[in-house]
């Protein structure tokens, strides 16, 4: 049994070891915020994850895609059907060919996928002096970090924080923001954007926009807000796999149990 | 093999099958009839627990297979269409994506099990070379399968690993060449990395298989590293080992299923959630945990490191470092002639145990350098950490077996040290 556990402690210094390797682009390390989904029993906060969803069509989808998700993925949030075909058939899709062999225009359906504000890359960054404001679809998971300082990154996502500092940072970001602080023109500080000089302005500010549900929409807020989307939009399986996980463990604990039973009694007449 | 007499099977199917192909005999007598040390602990468990890693990853290879893309304009979102839109695809890539790492921490313990008992010494050399073929193809199948999702990390990944062999002399361009299937890492190569990964697992197995025909000629290995001398120092394979392999693989299945539902990204980088592009280097690029011991080493022959001054004028750093990482793996294939000792287990080898237990950290420090970018007290650690590595194998390993005293050795397994006067 020693040596098992010796062996254990070896696995726990490999863990160790990945964290070492996972150094991402190093920034100023995000306040750690409390968020909904954390733990092992996290779930999305539904009104906060709407309410981002509203600040995220309002704002930052003027200029900041969301590729992968598609309009029917918001029932997750708590939207109706009928929500949903409304949001949809606000965008409009190129479709075809018809009959005629030629393209058309259409507005959007439930399984269409977001439909993003710019034709590619190029027209992005052309609208944007160069600069190209990121795909959302998975920014939450390709920002999380906390990387590079081995115990804190260690025990964060033993605590099931997962990818939660990549919501950290993106909340942040948003609430980083000063203007008293010198910096190249055409650019913004930023606090916690690795450089500091981030090309987009800032895109909030107190009341941007009016909350269906009435929150008083404070920078804090709708920052939270976007922040609980965006980090459902990159991991939308999350409380699927949280509550699913939960009944494998339990499982793989009682089997445990019974296989340690079970291999005592074997072993109960071997003499060592 | 030691001959247990042929099974007489009750069931009359099983009966008549077998007298027209013995596989019930054969199981029997390798499984039932096989018999073990009766003194395995449970670092005996973990070639069991590797061998259920590859099943489960050719398993959840094979359905993520069904619904990927190798095409660059579509990998990356067909991985993701699986995450999103394939009824529990993201439990399958999961699985597949951990399970890649849990991989390699078995088998990283399995290997220093067999450093730390001797296994590899007379008469399990072949086991043992085997298995330094299997850790091979297991890096080539992790590594090709990492480019598979074309995110930054892979792009980048493949980039640097494959532009290495281009430090190889006359061929190394030529070998560049047929890997990319073209000028640089492309379409081709994703092509061809899936093929490839899809094929390698299964040569594995076969290894795998052999690997386990090996063992079952010399028997297993033991902590005492001694012989057993008759039945009372065993007991059967099946049902003994099998009940203390199955408490070791519930516990690791646990292990597995852990991070694949509460943090199923721990062990990647989160840049791999980036699509490739060719046009934006990554600030670091820093290959999958597992490889890190040998990054290091490959990256601490640079134009200054001490390591490399004294063969500079053979060769340049780039190919010393290519060349190096590759020895690295290779010596442990030799390790059975470089330990001079007739003593198998470090129980009986006070100096040897600590210079493996040293080594150990060393590869751990080692892999800890690697994933730190190549600056300041870094190198210069990762210069002496290779140089230790290398030490060890080539010097201390052959030198210790010579001049050590080692402790007297049990009579048998049954019976304690002390009663070694027979
Ligand atoms: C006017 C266009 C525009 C709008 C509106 C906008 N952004 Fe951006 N955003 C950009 C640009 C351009 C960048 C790239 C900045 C850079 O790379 O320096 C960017 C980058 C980002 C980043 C990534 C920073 C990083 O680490 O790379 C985040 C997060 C972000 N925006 C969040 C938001 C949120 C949330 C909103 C809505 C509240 C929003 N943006 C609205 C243009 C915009
Ligand atoms: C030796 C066993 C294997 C190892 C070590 C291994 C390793 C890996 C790794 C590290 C990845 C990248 C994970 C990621 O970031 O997504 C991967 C992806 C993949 N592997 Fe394997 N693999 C093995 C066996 C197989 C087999 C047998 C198949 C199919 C026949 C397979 C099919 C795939 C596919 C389709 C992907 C891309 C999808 C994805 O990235 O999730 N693998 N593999």
């Amino acid at each position: 049994m020693r040596k098992f556990i010796v062996s254990l402690a070896a696995v726990a210094a490999m863990a160790f070891g990945a964290a070492s390797s996972a150094n991402a682009a190093g920034g100023v390390h995000s306040p750690q915020e409390k968020w909904s989904w954390t733990g092992f029993f996290g779930s999305f906060d539904k009104a906060s994850a709407q309410r981002g969803f509203q600040v995220y069509q309002e704002v930052c989808s003027a200029c900041h895609g969301l590729d992968l998700v598609a309009y029917r993925n918001l029932d997750a949030l708590g939207y109706n059907e009928a929500e949903i075909k409304a949001i949809a058939a606000e965008a409009t899709v190129i479709d075809g060919p018809n009959d005629e062999g030629e393209m058309f225009e259409r507005p959007a359906k439930p399984s269409d996928r977001f439909v993003s504000p710019f034709e590619n890359e190029n027209a992005a960054r052309a609208a944007n002096d160069g600069a190209y404001p990121p795909d959302f679809s998975l920014l939450v998971k390709a920002r999380a970090t906390g990387h590079g300082n081995i115990p804190y990154n260690f025990t964060q996502w033993m605590a099931g924080r997962g990818t939660a500092s990549g919501a950290d940072y993106v909340y942040a970001l948003l609430t980083g923001y000063d203007d008293t602080q010198p910096v190249a023109e055409g650019k913004y500080w930023n606090a916690y954007f690795p450089g500091h000089a981030i090309s987009m302005a800032p895109p909030l500010s107190e009341d941007a926009v009016e909350y269906a549900d009435g929150t008083p929409a404070t920078l804090e807020q709708m920052s939270r807000d976007i922040s609980t989307f965006l980090a459902w939009a990159s991991e939308p399986e999350l409380e699927q796999r949280k509550s699913m996980g939960l009944m494998v463990i339990l499982f793989l604990v009682v089997l445990l149990g019974l296989s340690i039973a079970a291999k005592r009694r074997r072993w109960a007449n071997v003499k060592k | 093999m030691s001959g247990a007499p042929a099974p007489e099977f009750k069931n009359p199917v099983v009966r008549w099958i077998d007298v027209r192909l013995p596989v019930f005999t054969y199981i029997h007598n390798e499984y039932t009839g096989f018999p073990v040390p009766k003194n395995l602990n449970y670092f005996w468990s973990f070639g069991g627990m590797a061998m259920i890693a590859l099943i489960g990853m050719i398993v959840s290879g094979i359905i993520l297979a069904m619904q990927y893309t190798p095409h660059v304009d579509y990998a990356f979102e067909s991985v993701e269409r699986i995450m999103r839109d394939v009824n529990y695809g993201w439990l399958i890539r999961y699985i597949h994506m951990n399970g890649a790492s849990m991989f390699f921490i078995v088998v990283y313990i399995h290997i220093f099990r067999g450093m730390y008992f001797g296994s590899y010494k007379q008469p399990r050399e072949i086991i043992w070379i085997l298995g330094v073929i299997i850790f091979l193809l297991m890096m080539g199948t992790a590594f090709m399968g990492y480019v598979l999702p074309w995110g930054q990390m892979s792009f980048w990944g493949a980039t640097v690993i494959t532009n290495l062999f281009s430090a190889i002399p006359v061929v190394g361009d030529f070998i560049v060449t047929l890997l990319w299937g073209g000028f640089s890492v492309d379409n081709p190569t994703l092509n061809r990395f899936f093929a490839l990964h899809y094929l390698l697992p299964f040569v594995i197995l076969g290894l795998v298989i052999l690997h386990i025909i090996a063992m079952h000629i010399a028997g297993s290995n033991n902590p005492d590293g001694i012989d057993p001398k008759g039945p009372q120092d065993t007991v059967m394979f099946h049902p003994y080992m099998t009940a203390k392999d199955l408490t070791a693989i519930v516990v690791f299945v646990l292990a597995w299923a852990f991070f694949v539902f509460y943090a199923p990204n721990y062990m990647g980088h989160p840049d791999n959630y980036i699509p490739a592009n060719p046009l934006s280097t990554p600030a670091h690029i820093v290959p999958e945990w597992y490889f890190l011991p040998f990054y290091a080493i490959l990256r601490a022959f640079t134009e200054d490191s001490f390591l490399y001054i004294p063969i500079s004028w053979l060769m340049d750093a780039k190919l010393a470092g290519v060349l190096a990482m590759f020895a690295s793996i290779a010596l442990l294939a030799v390790l059975p002639w470089l330990d001079t000792s007739k003593v198998r287990s470090c129980r009986y080898r006070p100096v040897y145990k600590w210079l493996v237990i040293v080594f150990t950290i060393d590869v751990l420090f080692l892999g800890y350098l690697g994933g730190k970018p190549a600056e300041g007290w870094y190198v210069t650690a990762s210069y002496w950490a290779t140089f230790w590595y290398f030490l060890h194998l080539l010097v201390l390993t052959p030198v210790v077996g010579w001049f050590e005293r080692p402790k007297p050795l049990p009579a048998s397994i049954s019976k304690p040290v002390l009663d070694a006067a027979e």
